[in-house]
């Protein structure tokens, strides 16, 4: 296997235990900032090259997001390695018992190409920050960031405890027969069915970022224009490539009628009247994703957009209408910049339609009214929800980003990224001495010796009297 | 095909009526699943003894006081559990509503496992229960008593759609891993493990699996011996040995394995007198073939202590060997019986290498009255969790989540983090349709301005 022998030094390196320490942990972590700092330019260019990133978003999406995770690991990674200790029952009351983390060992990050660096940055860093020693395998689609990652990245890392691994298909497939002590996993669900039948090989946990069609339901009391441009925003942002995009929209058809001239209104404002000569909308990322997403304009009737050069793989902000669910743009998760709108009777039509498909990324709901929007949080399941806006909720270290059934299993960012990537052993610490506590518990079995036992370690209810 | 698709489309239609999901539902459930233990004690310690020779007050401490524990812990802390957690919030997000929501996943499958037959399927029915799922409980067929008993009981006290038992061997436990879950907890072997994780990749279902390995148990020369050896002997016995985190072999100093040997020979008198098969406290192995498989550990062994054995009753005597090689039959599998190994080793960096190159074991040992050692040995090690100065307490401490790592297992359970792993932790953000001015930053066209804030 051409990989075995990275895997094995990398193994060796964790062994040795170079990347236990906090302060080599921190030392990588500032050496990464050092990366996003004097590689910017580098940065903003291999974007641009490979989907027409816009500046903005790239400061935006790529590297201020990788920033944050960084520094909120940085201020608290002392906090976070340290053993939490625990309560325990009266038997062990003189021990001391805690939950130690422990780094895995070697673990595989495999990213995608819609946001290259965030989306392998994002986990690096939990990674490191656990004391892991780490292969990344960056996507081959956005081959200018690839080519970016695997010659720079290198030369701020130690490399006997990082490496960066470059190719296709089978490439990756080779690598995922090498044992790995956790897989870290963002793309398609098809390729996450691949990549853990792989892991049950070795029974290496993964986590494992996918994807769906993410609904967006517009109650009808709202205010138009401001949903519209929060739609709008989430929608066509890195021209519609984004996991967590509003996929399609479901309204009445009263508040369709509202919605497109607020929808067109926003795209104006937001690209111009030519959005082609925008500079803050972007492509898509090759000639095979424009093809498939080019192919799904022929559903419904183009209300807004519809336009497309292939010689710039460029289509336009586009929403469509008169969507019937059985029409291919309501196959597939789009990851362009169109947006259906499926038109429901209300509510309630809305959730049942959310509820016969499969659980996705995220669940957006606009409405003034609390309680519509409650509602719909309460009866659908979703990886995230976001109420009255799109993709913020993912810019919180605080909360934890994952899916859930088809769109994945696992979470991260900011501690849950370290606590991804840490094992947590279960430790008890004990006296020799006081011997005689023990006794009840020891054979020969006496119906007195267990009712000490019974008294010293079961957990009692605080109302059981007022029950009786 | 059929009768599995049905009982799991049935649990699936009866999750999705939402019915499992009020806290009053679910605290309803788990009293109910109280008074069945406490109701049928006697008839459960009868199967426990059927299948595994387990007496009265043992099996009662090693498999129902957990339980009622846990049931105890799980409807006294529900409330908070099920609580939506509130975040730390930022300058942008003052005004707004940011949550994490703990949620049911859906429909989730147990698969127990032979030696603790009835606590190893009702600790983590209890948290899954808690957590708002439908459950499908698939008990071992091995402990053919307490798997028959307990698909009789549950339908009697518990929701009989939401929370079937599925019995059966090899055949229906492959069919059941065909159907599409939301969460697989398995608890049995490594070999098996795979096949349940491979299964449950092609529904991208999320796994906790509770696997097994050889649990290390390093003895330091700086130790009290006598304390030391009375420990080792009550948890590696305990269950004719048949126990996940059994102390599976012992490494020590040649120098001292002499009076390991001694004090654990005088702790079997102790526990079960000169004659241990009639002692009521002794367990058997579970089968026949079980029974063949620790006997044939045996062979070219240096038998310091035990050895005996009886086909008919699955009785194997509390056996001791010295001197064994690493590379010898008994050194590569797990044991699953009353058989320790001793394995001397010069140091304790000898015994950290020792342990480091094989698979990370469920449970790792370490005695001495040095502080140090014990540190230094869980700091160059790994494992799914470890006591020191003692065996097994680690896993009755409520608030430590039980689990392995590498091919011990994945995932964790025991109190919250039972719920934990049966919950989806829902990140939730809800904003005001107003304030749209502060969202104007972010949206184009771009200026440098909008860049630098």
């Amino acid at each position: 296997n051409p990989y075995a022998g990275l895997v094995t030094h990398l193994r060796a390196s964790w062994l040795s235990g170079k990347t236990r320490p906090m302060e080599y942990r921190m030392a990588q972590l500032e050496a990464l900032g050092r990366f996003l700092d004097e590689k910017k330019q580098e940065i903003l260019e291999a974007t641009a090259a490979d989907m027409g990133k816009p500046l903005f978003e790239v400061e935006l999406s790529e590297l201020l997001l990788c920033k944050n995770e960084l520094h909120e690991t940085l201020n608290n990674l002392s906090q976070w390695m340290k053993d939490k200790q625990v309560d325990k029952p009266l038997a062990t009351r003189l021990d001391s018992a805690f939950i130690r983390k422990e780094p895995y060992g070697v673990v595989l990050i495999i990213a995608p190409w819609n946001y290259p660096i965030y989306l392998f940055m994002g986990p690096l860093i939990g990674a490191i920050a656990a004391g892991n020693c780490v292969i990344i395998k960056p996507s081959e689609v956005s081959k200018n960031t690839e080519r970016l990652v695997a010659e720079a990245l290198p030369c701020y890392l130690d490399q006997d405890c990082f490496a960066v691994v470059t190719g296709g298909v089978q490439e990756t497939t080779r690598l995922l027969e090498n044992k790995f002590d956790y897989i870290f996993y963002t793309g398609s669900p098809s390729v996450g069915r691949i990549v853990m039948t792989a892991a049950a090989k070795h029974l290496t946990p993964v986590t494992l970022e996918l994807g769906g069609k993410n609904p967006c339901y517009v109650s009808d009391t709202c205010d138009v224009p401001n949903v519209a441009r929060r739609v709008v925003w989430g929608r066509f942002f890195n021209a519609g490539q984004t996991c967590i995009a509003p996929d399609y929209l479901l309204c009445t058809l009263e508040m369709q009628k509202k919605l497109l001239p607020a929808l067109h209104e926003a795209i104006t404002e937001f690209y111009g009247p030519n959005p082609q000569e925008s500079p803050d909308f972007g492509r898509i990322v090759g000639d095979k994703q424009f093809q498939r997403v080019k192919r799904l304009l022929c559903s419904g009737r183009v209300a807004i957009g519809g336009q497309t050069d292939e010689a710039e793989r460029y289509i336009a902000p586009t929403v469509l209408v008169e969507v019937q669910p059985s029409d291919p743009v309501m196959q597939e998760e789009i990851f362009g910049p169109i947006l259906p709108i499926v038109v429901v009777a209300n509510m309630d039509e809305a959730i049942d339609f959310i509820n016969s498909r499969e659980r996705p990324l995220a669940i957006y709901a606009f409405s003034s009214n609390d309680k519509v929007v409650n509602e719909v949080l309460e009866r659908t399941s979703s990886g995230g929800f976001c109420g009255n806006d799109t993709l913020m909720h993912v810019t919180l270290t605080s909360l934890p980003f994952g899916g859930i059934g088809n769109s994945g299993l696992g979470k991260y960012h900011g501690k849950f990224t370290f606590d991804t990537f840490s094992h947590r052993r279960g430790c008890l610490m004990r006296g020799m001495g006081r011997e005689t506590l023990n006794a009840p518990r020891y054979p020969p079995y006496s119906q007195k010796k267990f009712g000490i036992v019974q008294a010293t370690s079961k957990v009692t209810r605080k109302d059981d009297c007022i029950l009786l | 095909m059929e009768r599995m698709q049905q009982v799991v489309g049935r649990a699936r239609a009866a999750f999705n009526s939402g019915r499992s999901r009020p806290l009053e539902f679910r605290i309803q459930q788990l009293k109910a699943l109280e008074r069945m233990v406490q109701e049928k004690e006697k008839e459960i310690l009868a199967a426990l003894h059927a299948d595994l020779h387990k007496d009265g007050p043992n099996a009662y401490s090693q498999e129902i006081l957990g339980v009622l524990t846990e049931l105890a812990l799980a409807m006294e802390q529900l409330p908070s559990w099920a609580a939506p957690q509130h975040v730390k919030k930022d300058l942008l997000t003052m005004r707004d509503d940011i949550f994490i929501n703990p949620e049911p996943l859906g429909v989730v499958l147990i698969i127990g496992a032979w030696n603790y037959p009835f606590m190893l399927v009702i600790m983590p029915l209890i948290g899954a229960i808690a957590a708002g799922n439908a459950v499908v409980v698939k008990p071992s067929e091995v402990s053919e008593n307490t798997a028959q008993l307990v698909a009789e009981l549950l339908p009697q006290y518990l929701d009989r759609e939401l929370y079937p038992v599925v019995t059966g061997g090899v055949p229906e436990t492959t069919e059941l891993l065909a159907q599409r879950f939301d969460h697989i907890l398995y608890t049995g072997n490594t070999a098996v493990g795979k096949i349940v994780m491979a299964a449950a990749a092609k529904h991208l279902t999320p796994v906790t699996l509770e696997l097994g390995g050889k649990s290390p148990c390093y003895i330091d020369k700086d130790c009290d011996l006598a304390v030391a050896c009375r420990r080792i002997t009550w948890g590696k016995y305990m269950n004719c040995g048949q126990t996940c985190i059994a102390p599976d072999y012992i490494l020590c100093d040649p120098s001292i394995q002499g009076k390991v040997v001694e004090n654990i020979k005088a702790t079997l008198q102790e526990f079960y007198g000169e004659d241990v098969k009639s002692s009521p406290d002794y367990e058997r192995i579970i089968n026949k073939r079980h029974f063949k498989r620790v006997l044939g550990l045996l062979e070219g062994q240096k038998i310091a202590h035990g050895g005996e054995a009886d086909e008919a009753s699955c009785f194997i005597a509390p056996t001791i060997l010295t001197d064994v090689s690493p590379e010898s039959k008994v050194m590569e599998e797990e044991i699953f019986g009353p058989v320790l190994p001793i394995v001397p080793v010069k140091s304790v960096e000898e015994a950290i290498e020792f342990i480091n190159r094989r698979e990370k074991p469920l449970a790792l040992y370490v005695f001495s009255n040095n502080k140090q050692v014990i540190r230094r040995v869980i700091a160059e090690t790994s494992s799914g969790g470890m006591t020191g100065n003692d065996v097994i307490m680690h896993s009755v401490v409520p608030n430590l989540p039980f689990g392995g790592v590498g091919h011990s297992g994945m995932g964790a359970y025991r109190g919250k983090y039972t719920f934990k792993t049966f919950s989806h932790h829902r990140a939730c953000l809800i904003k005001d349709l107003k304030m749209e001015a502060v969202n104007k930053l972010r949206y184009p066209p771009v200026s440098q301005k909008k860049v630098d804030l």
